[in-house]
């Protein structure tokens, strides 16, 4: 396995630079877009929730490759010619988001509905208390299950080798078929992968810590 | 002069008929107590002068606004009409001090010094003023309801409103928040406590009203309601209440 880590290393640490580099971008894109879409599944209007709920519950029930491979195919049909890298962290960004969608919506339901009451009959507007009250304790509930969604964005991304991405799980594969030592190579992808992901994990951990 | 009046008000939560036909109106200054059995719609009926329920139907006119015209805009009749609740509802997120502050700063647009200054003299008033720093929850429940009423006053309230502000606190803290209460009370601010401490209506409430089912059974001055109720119900509750 060190021979393999040695060897190959140019192409499996560029991997790992591909797969933390969308990571991080649908990590951003997601937590942005599932706020935003959290927020339209509460909307007291009809046809904002309505939006909402149909993206998330159309986004988290097919397979994170099937809306990969779709963005792969339809993006250049339609708009531009893009590379596997920005349509697998598109697809990816997209159906991480319908999961951070329901996750912040359950933390902002958690929080009991007297603030909001109290904050309202004392004259703030449904922003106001949102953004002071309610909104700061429902990122408290949520950071627990949303650093579960972190760690599997970062795992998941590993959809970007179905579609060309260059990513770590791509390199490893192309190391894998080079060097038919099938599990020595995706033992070195595993480790690699525990890399991002336990600083990750640990993170999540020390902010649950700082914020209770 | 009238500062809530309720016309042929009715609240419908589905097929349940919270509220039915209330006519009620309460002058600037007084002090009502309502009573009544659980489920009688009291809270429903407080709730509702806040906009915390909108009403069914029937006409609900606080400070010479109608609250179900469109135009009236409910943060300004909410500013002017505070609200005490049975579980504190104390900002989980915020300490004392900015609990207090937050409504001043944000709806009053005062700067942050006078608003602490403000939010110091309502501290000495509810006998908190050592707590100004700490977080909602290291407080006991009677201190929570002090600072409670205190984030109402902030607002420079014209009209109080308490959903059983002491049912939900140990009965050695209640006599602090009552203590408070009635501070305010002297003070000349317009309240309407629903409530079954019975000491402070006899003390402090110009007026009594007995609901049940959803109605208005009885409203009469402390004094001839404790003297002798009219209604059977009403008297049944009280004799209830008072000898248990």
């Amino acid at each position: 396995m060190i021979n393999i880590l040695v060897r190959y290393w140019p192409e499996l640490w560029s991997g790992l630079l591909s797969t933390l580099g969308s990571s991080l971008l649908a990590l951003v894109g997601s937590l942005i877009l599932g706020t935003l879409f959290a927020f339209m599944e509460i909307s007291s209007h009809r046809w904002v929730k309505f939006i909402g709920r149909v993206y998330v519950e159309v986004f988290r029930n097919i397979p994170l490759l099937v809306v990969t491979m779709f963005f792969y195919v339809v993006i250049p049909m339609f708009i531009a010619k893009v590379n596997g890298f920005t349509a697998g962290t598109i697809g990816l960004t997209i159906y991480t988001s319908a999961f951070i969608a329901e996750t912040v919506r359950a933390g902002i339901e958690a929080v009991d509905t007297g603030q909001m009451e109290a904050a309202r009959s004392t004259g703030l507007t449904y922003t106001q208390a949102m953004v002071q009250i309610i909104f700061p304790q429902a990122i408290k509930i949520t950071i627990p299950p949303l650093g579960n969604q972190f760690i599997n964005l970062v795992k998941n991304s590993s959809v970007l080798a179905f579609v060309a991405g260059f990513d770590l799980m791509y390199q490893g594969n192309v190391v894998a078929a080079t060097t038919f030592n099938t599990s020595d190579t995706y033992l070195a992808v595993g480790l690699m992968y525990l890399i991002l992901t336990l600083p990750l994990s640990y993170f999540m951990r020390y902010l649950e810590k700082r914020l209770a | 002069m009238s500062m809530i009046e309720f016309h042929n008000v009715e609240k419908y939560f589905g097929d349940f008929h919270a509220l039915k036909n209330i006519n009620l109106t309460i002058d600037k200054g007084e002090v009502v107590v309502i009573i009544g059995p659980s489920g009688s719609g009291k809270s429903t009926l407080l709730r509702s002068i806040n906009g915390l329920n909108t009403i069914s139907s029937g006409k609900l006119v606080i400070n010479n606004f109608d609250i179900a015209d469109k135009k009236t805009n409910m943060n300004k009749i909410r500013r002017d009409v505070g609200m005490v609740f049975q579980h504190f509802n104390l900002y989980a997120n915020k300490s004392v001090l900015e609990n207090i502050t937050l409504g001043p700063r944000l709806v009053l647009k005062e700067n942050e010094e006078q608003s602490k200054k403000e939010a110091m003299d309502l501290l000495d008033l509810v006998g908190l003023a050592d707590k100004a720093e700490s977080l909602p929850s290291m407080l006991s429940g009677g201190q929570e309801q002090r600072v409670a009423i205190a984030r109402s006053l902030a607002m420079k309230p014209q009209a109080l409103l308490f959903d059983e502000p002491t049912s939900a606190l140990d009965p050695e803290m209640i006599g602090d928040v009552l203590d408070v209460m009635k501070k305010v009370a002297h003070e000349g601010m317009t309240m309407v406590v629903v409530t079954h401490e019975m000491g402070f209506a006899q003390e402090v409430a110009n007026r009594l009203i007995f609901m049940a089912d959803g109605e208005v059974l009885e409203d009469d001055d402390t004094k001839s309601f404790f003297a002798h109720p009219k209604e059977e119900r009403a008297r049944q509750f009280l004799s209830k209440i008072i000898n248990h």
